[in-house]
């Protein structure tokens, strides 16, 4: 972990020696994550998958869930069926690829998870 | 599977861009974190007071469009749920302007005898008032805990309320407009309005059948511990279905039809606020014939004293305590364990302040030594059924997670 990071620090600055003069392009190249406005993970296809998916609801119900690309589809589908959803026709392959990405299912245990983030403090009672 | 300095996503792994701050600037460290569960996004505490009057600001929002927003365990300590810390469950957006003076309740129908409308003074005049504490839970409560990822809102523990109704007994009001043999169900309506903004289109209507409907704690509400019921958990006038999945119990109530069939509106029928008949493997497909209603509720409790996280001094005993429900039924017993199951402790427990009102359960925990302790809480239902330990059999909408509840507690001196 200790030398990749050294590494890492190495490449990084040779990235930003070479790149000094064009900075707009290093942000770009960063500007991974999440988008403030929707909380969606940051993409060239987020424009499209906004456009397509939060006409109706919150992008919540996206970062809340996790599926399968066949699972995002059949969500598709339901939505279609059931919500008005419209066809999403020629963008679909790209709402499924950018759902697929990043909101996939990770593996976890399946029948209980470990307590995870507990916040201690001290209770002092009586 | 993430490998060294990216994660799975392909992004720089947190811990990489945390020792880049110095670098690049804290803004990149902070777009590039991946939360794991969700966050609140964009929403302040502000913003939530702002849309959600009267709510507590340390309630969980799951969703804003429509409004899904639960209660850490800890902040459903009180015996009778407070407004400020019910949880939100919309499917549609709720009704804009309320006009009580011309608000109407219709009882249509296939099976009524006389379709008939009551204005909300109507109701408070004609019928006898009845109050009740009723348990709300939503079918989708614990949906987080079911892997593979179960869909829809990711409600960990707190889509579950026990406050005080007043209203109208609604077969005083069925019996009124009169039930012809042939009803089956009953189907509400309510004001609110579905999210695409098709005016023709409603979220959710769904109902429960007549023998529900007749009981006598199942009430037309218009208020809540003794005041208007607020506007997000369905100002004016509502259902409340005790032990029964919360979608039930219709807000913002306009009409309640009387059914010759199973009520068929929307979130009635397919596979919502259905399980499969017959026990799937997890991720299972299922057909959606293969499906079933969801009635009364499972049994549950959860640990609301202390909040998860206390460390106390060895040789401190520790208060615990909480409340567990269990549908139609009663419960008969809950127990505590600090040892992952392989000892119990019964807990005192108190007896309903009416039928389907959740039961206020406590025991004093004494640690053998100092370390990390779970306690767990485990309820059993009047019919011998108990929580399991595990996540329960697996479902595709993610519904009916009653598995033991528990909080972390560290000794340490």
């Amino acid at each position: 972990m200790k030398n990749l990071l050294l590494f890492l620090l190495l490449a990084f600055s040779i990235v930003l020696i070479k790149c000094k003069n064009s900075q707009p392009q290093i942000q770009e190249e960063l500007s991974v994550g999440i988008d403030p406005d929707s909380g969606l993970q940051i993409d060239p296809n987020l424009m499209l998958v906004k456009g397509q998916c939060t006409a109706c609801h919150s992008a919540k119900l996206i970062t809340q869930n996790r599926f399968t690309r066949e699972g995002w589809k059949d969500k598709i589908v339901w939505m279609q069926k059931t919500q008005n959803l419209w066809d999403l026709g020629e963008f679909e392959p790209a709402v499924l690829d950018y759902l697929e990405k990043y909101y996939s299912p990770e593996e976890r245990a399946s029948r209980r998870a470990n307590l995870e983030n507990v916040e201690w403090y001290d209770l002092n009672e009586r | 599977m993430s490998s060294g300095i990216w994660n799975r996503r392909g992004f720089l792994k947190k811990s990489v861009l945390g020792s880049l701050t110095c670098l690049v600037g804290s803004n990149i460290v902070h777009a590039a974190s991946l939360p794991k569960g969700v966050l609140p996004l964009g929403i302040t505490e502000g913003q939530l007071e702002e849309v959600l009057p009267g709510k507590h600001k340390d309630l969980i929002v799951l969703n804003d469009r429509p409004w899904n927003v639960e209660a850490p365990p800890h902040l459903l300590d009180d015996r009778i749920t407070p407004a400020d810390k019910m949880f939100v469950r919309n499917n549609g957006i709720p009704p804009e302007s309320i006009d009580l003076s011309t608000w109407k309740l219709t009882i249509e129908g296939e099976s009524v005898v006389d379709s008939k409308s009551y204005s909300i003074a109507e109701l408070k005049s004609k019928f006898k008032h009845y109050s009740y504490q009723l348990t709300l839970e939503c079918g989708g409560n614990g949906r987080a805990g079911f892997y593979p990822p179960a869909s829809g809102n990711q409600w960990a523990e707190g889509a579950v309320s026990c406050a005080k109704w007043t209203g109208v007994r609604l077969k005083d009001i069925l019996n009124d407009a009169g039930v012809k043999e042939d009803a089956v169900y009953i189907g509400y309506y309510g004001k609110d309005t579905h999210i695409s903004g098709d005016p023709d289109k409603k979220p959710i209507s769904r109902g429960v059948p007549i023998s529900k409907a007749m009981e006598d704690e199942t009430l037309i509400a218009w208020a809540m511990n003794d005041e208007d019921i607020p506007t997000m958990n369905g100002y004016p006038l509502r259902l409340a279905v005790g032990g029964w999945p919360a979608s039930t119990s219709g807000k913002w109530l306009e009409r309640i039809s009387i059914r010759n069939i199973v009520h068929d509106g929307p979130k009635m029928t397919g596979t919502s606020y259905r399980v499969p008949k017959n026990p799937v493997a997890p991720g299972e497909k299922v057909a959606e014939e293969d499906f079933k209603i969801i009635e009364s509720m499972p049994i549950k409790s959860l640990v609301t004293y202390p909040k998860t996280g206390a460390v106390i001094k060895p040789s401190q005993a520790l208060s615990v305590r909480g409340h567990a429900w269990a549908g139609d039924l009663s419960v008969s017993k809950v127990q505590v364990s600090i040892d992952f199951g392989a000892t119990w402790q019964v807990c005192s427990l108190e007896k309903p302040v009416n039928r389907l009102a959740w039961q206020h359960w406590s025991a004093e925990v004494n640690f053998p030594k100092e370390g990390y302790y779970e306690v767990w809480a485990k309820a059993t239902d009047s019919e011998g059924k108990s929580q399991p330990m595990v996540i329960p059999g697996w479902n595709p909408k993610g519904y009916l997670n009653n598995s033991c509840h528990r909080i972390a507690i560290k000794v340490a001196s």
